[in-house]
């Protein structure tokens, strides 16, 4: 047992921070440091700056334009780009749907979608949930009927993040309703610009537009961007959800917002004196370091384990679980060290060039609605109910 | 102990039960969000008619009741979840002035206070002090001719709708805190209004050389700790019935989803972990239930150490109820309660912010825990 990096870890950890240092725009970080909102071109951009450096897929193998890193150089990397401030990467393709179409699509598939994923050209959404599909997610009934050349797909998504931004979607949809649940069901890749696909906002707790409803109405897909073999969608689906949680961790993000609290209840006063030295509130910061000192090495060893394994398997529902109570906690103290101005909902002073009153909201403004809005952590991707279930059943065998 | 209402006390909430349900449902409230701060004179003079913004003021000037009657109207407007400024202009701003003022003062402003005429706001916190009531550098001098006003006072509730405003003061002259009741157009003031994450409104409030006289001075000059303190454990026991009520509505939204909501061929509320959680939630409401009582029965406590341990216990065990109660309801309705065209995420907010008011958690266990410490020398 060795938990130090390894002499070309910590050298790969410095080539990360020359990249950045050199690479990532000044303004783009600033914006993310201070949870401002993003625009699709501050994160298409990113993309594009990554793709140039040749690692716009860290997480992919080099046979598919990808770096071919470890899961420890990508750990290292992700870490990096958090504390620096970088744009998040766009998970849905190259975290979601590329390693699907890697491991289960077909050569023209891969020729055709990965590298433009890679270099920016395609943004990828999510069509899973439906309104009576949530944690049950396999008794969604979207429908594919083959017609000919084309699926024609009718139903309703929901949940969707982002999908008024994306080019693509990558759906499951019920191919066989005689089946079993599971056993009906298949993954299609669709272009949002065809017909019959419409988008509508689902307005969230934090007023701010992320999430959409998406009705599909005689909608035509080619019989070429099917996933796969048809019923087969559900195992591709597990794959994706847990590779997912396992990103879902988190652990840079985490260490930038615990330092975010650090600073802010440095510049607080209570009564005249720091927030941070109210022994009440450190110890809460401490906790939350502790826990996460946890999680981190928790994810390394869940990724020295997969080196040897590649798939992620069922305790990546450990690190979902925990990831996602971390973030909520470092949201919840944020939003908790602002004290009065916790109150004020000022949502201009989230744009990257807002300078108005009262002073100094540019700094706390985005810090109650975050708490808010990362109340979704524990819901998404596989609620942790649903989680402790995966824990309780394929870990335990209860 | 006697834990029942009086006949008047129940038609009191019934007639204002039926009040808010006809007249303030979700969706009007939905309409009511969209308006610059939330609050709709409309409702505010229903509410007036029907006599609700007399609560806990003297009967001579139109009033009736006490802290019960104020924890009754507080809990109903928890349940509807009411924008309207409540409890600024009347439990915190009303109650100050009854307390403090003249007889000529109380004649002039408490009528229209209780007839929806006029709104008030206290404007106490400074960005330096946190929760701590005595930190307050916003000063007033002596100067040729009065008084002078400076300083800056910061989220000021209900601050964008109010006409008059009490602001608190280092008291030069005399040592200790003064409070100031002034007209929320007078010169000197700039006003920084915004709505609050609920929905409903708040303000900073610059003081910049306002000229001010010994008349507006709101009781004795250089007492003004003393009963700010007594006005916000007033306020904190209509904080603390708020919250009961929200919680009792969150609580029965879900409660209703889970047992129409179905996964797995079954309502969720079949899960055994959800039925444990719901339980939860409902054992954490009826105790902070409780817990409203005794933020009620003891608001008015002369002794002040008796009054801070009850008032604290409250506002810290119904936060920490809140808190579970709004995560666990949001939790529970899955993406549903992200959703703001669903009543949960408003109540969740609500709760968050009730708790974010007159002190969080760790600040009122903080007192109860220093006052041991007190009980032991």
């Amino acid at each position: 047992m060795n938990l130090d990096f390894s002499a070309e870890e910590t050298q790969f950890r410095e080539q990360v921070r020359a990249f950045l240092c050199r690479d990532l725009p000044a303004q783009l970080s600033a914006k993310v440091l201070g949870l401002k909102r993003l625009t699709r071109e501050d994160i298409i951009g990113w993309q594009r700056i990554l793709h140039c450096a040749g690692w716009g897929g860290p997480s992919w193998p080099k046979e598919f334009g990808g770096t071919g890193w470890s899961s420890i150089e990508q750990h290292i990397f992700d870490e990096e780009c958090s504390l620096a401030g970088a744009p998040p990467i766009i998970s849905f393709g190259s975290r979601m749907v590329g390693p699907v179409i890697m491991a289960f699509g077909n050569r023209a598939q891969q020729e055709h979608f990965l590298p433009r994923i890679l270099n920016g050209t395609d943004w990828w959404c999510q069509g899973y949930s439906e309104p009576g599909a949530g944690s049950d997610l396999a008794s969604l009934t979207t429908r594919a009927e083959r017609r000919g050349s084309v699926y024609s797909v009718n139903g309703q998504k929901t949940w969707n993040t982002l999908g008024h931004l994306a080019d693509w979607i990558f759906c499951l949809v019920r191919t066989d309703s005689e089946a079993r649940p599971q056993a009906g069901i298949s993954f299609l890749l669709i272009d949002m610009r065809t017909p019959g696909i419409t988008v509508r906002p689902i307005p969230l707790i934090d007023g701010e537009h992320e999430v959409n409803e998406i009705w599909f109405d005689n909608v035509e897909v080619p019989i070429a961007n099917l996933i796969g073999e048809e019923n087969k969608g559900w195992t591709y689906a597990k794959y994706l959800l847990t590779h997912e949680r396992v990103n879902i961790a988190q652990v840079g993000q985490a260490r930038r917002e615990l330092k975010r609290l650090q600073q802010l209840a440095a510049r607080q006063l209570e009564g005249g004196q720091r927030l941070l030295d109210n022994v009440r509130f450190r110890h809460r910061l401490a906790e939350v370091e502790i826990d996460l000192m946890a999680l981190e090495l928790t994810v390394m060893r869940v990724l020295s384990a997969e080196k040897k394994r590649r798939d992620p398997g069922p305790e990546s529902s450990v690190l979902k679980i925990r990831g996602s109570e971390i973030q909520q906690a470092l949201s919840e103290l944020n939003m908790q060290a602002l004290g009065h101005y916790a109150l004020p909902w000022i949502p201009t002073a989230l744009d990257a060039d807002w300078h108005g009153s009262p002073a100094g909201a540019e700094v706390w403004a985005p810090l109650t609605g975050r708490y808010f809005n990362q109340r979704k952590t524990s819901i998404f991707s596989g609620s942790n109910e649903i989680q402790r279930n995966i824990i309780a059943q394929r870990i335990l065998g209860l | 102990m006697d834990f029942e209402l009086t006949d008047e006390q129940t038609l009191l909430r019934n007639s204002l039960q039926k009040l808010l349900s006809a007249e303030y449902s979700f969706e009007r409230r939905q309409a009511m969000l969209q308006t610059p701060f939330g609050h709709s004179p409309a409702v505010w003079k229903l509410l007036a008619g029907q006599g609700v913004l007399g609560a806990g003021l003297p009967e001579a000037q139109g009033g009736f009741g006490g802290p019960v009657e104020t924890m009754i109207v507080m809990e109903e407007i928890g349940r509807a979840l009411v924008l309207e400024p409540y409890m600024s202009s009347v439990v915190v701003c009303g109650g100050l002035i009854a307390d403090l003022g003249t007889e000529a003062e109380r004649n002039e402003l408490l009528p229209r206070i209780i007839a929806g005429d006029c709104c008030a706001a206290l404007a106490h916190h400074e960005a330096d002090a946190r929760y701590t009531l005595s930190h307050v550098k916003t000063s007033v001098r002596r100067q040729p001719g009065g008084l002078v006003l400076n300083g800056t006072k910061t989220v000021v509730q209900d601050g964008a709708v109010a006409d008059i405003v009490i602001v608190s003061a280092q008291d030069d002259e005399v040592g200790g805190l003064s409070l100031l009741l002034l007209d929320s157009t007078t010169p000197g003031f700039e006003w920084i209004r915004y709505r609050t994450q609920d929905g409903r409104s708040g303000a900073d409030l610059i003081c910049r050389d306002v000229q001010v006289t010994e008349q507006h001075v709101l009781g004795a000059r250089g007492a003004g700790l003393a009963a700010i303190e007594l006005a916000v454990d007033t306020a904190i026991a209509a904080s603390c019935a708020e919250a009961v009520g929200a919680m009792d509505a969150l609580n029965a939204a879900t409660l209703e989803h889970l047992k129409t909501r179905r996964q797995f061929g079954q309502p969720i509320g079949r899960f055994q972990v959800l039925q444990h959680r719901m339980a939860d939630m409902f054992l954490q409401a009826t105790q902070a239930r409780s817990m409203s009582f005794l933020a009620t029965g003891r608001c008015r406590e002369p002794d002040r150490v008796q009054r801070r341990r009850a008032l604290s216990a409250a506002k810290a065990f119904i936060g920490k109820a809140a808190r579970f109660v709004g995560q666990q309801a949001v939790q529970l309705h899955g993406g549903m309660g992200m959703s703001a065209q669903l009543s949960v995420s408003h109540y969740f907010k609500r709760l968050t912010l009730i708790n974010a008011t007159w002190g969080d958690v760790d600040h009122h266990v903080g007192i109860v825990g220093d006052l041991l410490l007190t009980a032991e020398q």
